[in-house]
Formats: structure tokens, C-alpha cells, sequence
């Protein structure tokens, strides 16, 4: 394969692994990992480092657009940010030191996850109300949205602060070590744990990855990880795909086909653990 | 926030929205915004125009193979501190050019966090500064811890 061939094969399945993420509500890095080591052969480390950026590049395009909508909470996106941050920060120093096969194995371990979590009901489900939460109230957290579903503006308390936190700071070290955003563990924390809306969790969530993300990009940038000649086609290519993806049909709701890529992506997940397992 | 009234009656955006925030906030926000596409923007041509100069300088890019495994495997990766950057910079390298655009796409977030910082110093709202600024003051950190190792 030559640099040419290989840059555009880079760019090329970075796109499609952007769109799918895009359309299945994953985000890009996830899959772009499997692609690039199993496809393409790239060090899993140059992997990670490519995908962050990319994550990141995904992340502050579409949390321009739910800033300026009011969806995502910018209050407690910051207050979760301390915890993802922290946990990026563990995340990325871990990977140094650990051998690149364990890397497969908790990749694997968190894909199938992902991709079990990706056929939940995306619908909030609460009949109770939720309890009451003092740290919220003092941080000021609640807030209202508008539902375009619903065409009303919808107002919400947030309730455990400290559970968010604590499970934000686990959504933080898998992000940093796998270098994926990890919006499958960060808006359950949001929507189940502290009770946000699901629109409201899902847009936070995308503001937060930005941020966590960068705290490992920093890590994995000083310490030779992100080589431009991977992550440029990468970062280019998942975001056109993720723009692509959006503009699209926005969400890919139909459950069949989503039972489809479950299969898919359970497929790729065991690829990854036997890798791992077997050292190859 | 929550005792303000939730229904505005006419809205630029025809549809109902939730209780507008303060002057401030609303700037804070707009500002986010527009860094976070600026950053997305100038990046990604720095990365296009960086990955054409390389082809440019390496014509031979487009026929061996000998160079891929020079680029692709660990500890080739160019341009991993200032100094190398600029150096690369000086000498008009396209990976340098590319590298200078993937750094460019992850200090965008920490911009962001940065003018957070002073948007609630402006809303003199202290508890919001401290939390901003401890963000910010991780995300520093990670630059300077990732460069110890």
C-alpha cells in the first residue's frame, strides 16, 4: 500500500464509520478503532490517539449547534466536566502503561456494550418525581427546553448530583483510555442517574465529550501518540461522514435495522477480544 | 430560574421557548458557539491543506510503499512538541501543517472552557469561576503531565 492509497483509505472508512455513528447515535470513534486495527492495520495506539481528535472535532461541531438552541445544560456540563477531566487524565495515563492486547480486551468489553445500550428506548420513563437534591439547588441546575415533540417548553429538576459525578468520572476513564467519548456510559448517567430529559442528557453529553476528550488529547499528543499522517484523514473524514449523518435523516429509528448493526458490531467486539486474548 | 415564567408569548423562533437567560449568559453562549465552528473550521483546512503540501513534497508518496510503514509505526510520529512543530513549520513540512491543525482542534475545547471562565465572572456568579477555572486548570495540566512522562 502506498501513502496515497493509504490516506484515502484512512479518509475513506473514517467517513463511513462517522456516518454509521452518526445514524445509530454511537459516535465515530467506536467504530473507527476496529476499522483502523482490524482493516487496516494500524498500531491501536495511533488509533486511539487519531480517534480523540476526531471525537473532539465531532463533539464541538455538533455542541455549537445545541448551544445555540439551549438544549444542552452548560451548568451541569461544567460541574461533570471536573469529573470526566479527572477521569480522562487516569484514562490516558493507564493506557501508557498497560499492554496493547488489554486494550483490545476492554475495547471489546465496551463496544458490546455500547451496542447493547444503542437498542434501549431512547424515551423518558419516569413516573416518579424525582428526589430532591440539595447540591443541585445550590448549583443551580435545573432548567427548561424546548421539546419539538411535544411543541412546549418542558421544565426539569436534577436530582444526584454525586451519582452523576461519580459515574461521569468512570466515563471519563474509559474515554481516556479507549479514546472514544463514551456518550453510551455519560448520557445514562445524565438520564437515568440524575434524571435530565433524554434530549437534554444526549445534547450535554455531546458538549462534555469535547472537553474530556481533550484533556487525553493533550496526554496522548505530548506523548507521541497522534501521528498527523493517521489522524488528519481521520479527523476529516469522521466529521464530514458525522455532518453527512445529521443532515441525513437525523436518527436511524427504525429498530431492524438497528438489531441489524447490533449484530454487526457484537461481531467486531468478539474480533477485538480474540485479538486481545491471543496477542495477535 | 425556575420561578420565572416558562411561557414567552411571541418568540423569534415560532415556537415556544424556555424563559430567556440574562444578557450575559446569552453573550457566553453565542461566543461558544462560534469558537467551537471557527476552531472546527480552521483546523480542518489546515489538515487538508497540510496533507496536499506532503504529496506536493513527496511525489514519491505515490508510489512506494517503503514510506507507509515509516509513517504509520510507533515513534516516527513527527512534530510531537513545540519545538518540532515549528521547526517543521519553518521548513514548510505538510505534517508539520497537519499536526499544527489537529493541535489547533484540541485546544478548541479548551478556549471554550476559558471563556466560560469569564462569562461567569461577569454574571458574578463565584462558585461557577471556581469550577470553570478548575476545569481549565486540569486541562492545562494534562498538557504539561502528558510532556513528564
Amino acid at each position: 500500500m502506498t501513502p496515497l492509497v493509504f490516506t484515502f483509505a484512512v479518509f475513506g472508512s473514517s467517513m463511513v464509520a462517522g456516518l454509521l455513528g452518526s445514524l445509530l447515535g454511537l459516535g465515530g470513534g467506536i467504530i473507527v478503532i476496529p476499522v483502523l486495527t482490524i482493516f487496516l492495520h494500524v498500531d491501536i495506539r495511533y488509533a486511539i490517539g487519531a480517534s480523540i481528535v476526531s471525537v473532539i472535532a465531532t463533539s464541538s461541531g455538533a455542541a455549537a449547534a445545541y448551544v445555540r438552541e439551549r438544549m444542552a445544560n452548560m451548568r451541569v456540563a461544567m460541574v461533570l466536566e471536573i469529573a470526566t477531566v479527572t477521569g480522562a487524565l487516569t484514562g490516558a495515563f493507564v493506557a501508557a502503561h498497560i499492554q496493547s492486547r488489554w486494550l483490545f480486551v476492554v475495547f471489546g468489553i465496551v463496544l458490546a456494550y455500547s451496542a447493547i445500550v444503542m437498542l434501549r428506548h431512547r424515551t423518558n420513563q419516569h413516573s416518579t418525581p424525582p428526589p430532591p437534591d440539595k447540591l443541585a439547588d445550590r448549583l443551580r441546575l435545573h432548567d427548561a427546553y424546548y421539546d419539538a415533540a411535544e411543541n412546549a417548553v418542558v421544565e426539569y429538576r436534577v436530582t444526584r448530583t454525586w451519582l452523576g459525578f461519580i459515574l461521569m468520572y468512570v466515563a471519563g476513564v474509559v474515554s481516556g483510555l479507549l479514546g472514544i467519548g463514551s456518550g453510551s456510559l455519560k448520557v445514562p448517567a445524565m438520564d437515568l442517574g440524575m434524571r435530565l430529559p433524554i434530549k437534554v442528557s444526549t445534547a450535554t453529553s455531546n458538549f462534555m465529550i469535547g472537553v474530556t476528550a481533550a484533556a487525553s488529547a493533550g496526554v496522548y499528543f505530548a506523548r507521541g501518540d497522534i501521528d498527523p499522517f493517521v489522524a488528519g484523514p481521520v479527523a476529516a473524514g469522521v466529521l464530514f461522514g458525522a455532518v453527512g449523518g445529521s443532515k441525513l435523516l437525523g436518527r436511524l429509528d427504525s429498530m431492524l435495522i438497528r438489531r441489524v448493526f447490533v449484530v454487526v458490531l457484537l461481531y467486531i467486539s468478539a474480533t477485538m477480544l480474540w485479538k486481545g486474548w491471543t496477542g495477535r | 430560574m425556575s420561578d420565572a415564567p416558562l411561557v414567552s408569548p411571541a418568540t423569534p423562533s415560532g415556537h415556544p421557548e424556555p424563559p430567556p437567560h440574562d444578557a450575559a449568559t446569552q453573550r457566553m453562549e453565542l461566543i461558544i458557539s462560534y469558537i467551537l465552528r471557527a476552531g472546527v473550521f480552521v483546523s480542518l483546512s489546515l489538515i487538508v491543506v497540510g496533507t496536499i503540501v506532503s504529496f506536493a513534497r513527496h511525489p514519491d508518496y505515490f508510489r512506494s510503499p517503503e514510506g507507509l510503514s515509516h509513517l504509520t509505526h510507533p515513534g516516527h510520529a513527527l512534530a510531537h512538541n513545540l519545538d518540532e512543530l515549528i521547526d517543521g513549520l519553518a521548513h514548510g513540512r505538510g505534517q508539520a501543517i497537519v499536526a499544527l491543525g489537529l493541535v489547533l482542534l484540541i485546544v478548541t475545547p479548551v478556549f471554550r472552557v476559558a471563556v466560560s471562565v469569564f462569562g461567569f465572572m461577569l454574571q458574578r456568579d463565584r462558585v461557577f469561576v471556581w469550577i470553570t477555572a478548575l476545569v481549565l486548570a486540569l486541562l492545562i495540566l494534562s498538557f504539561v503531565l502528558g510532556k513528564t512522562e
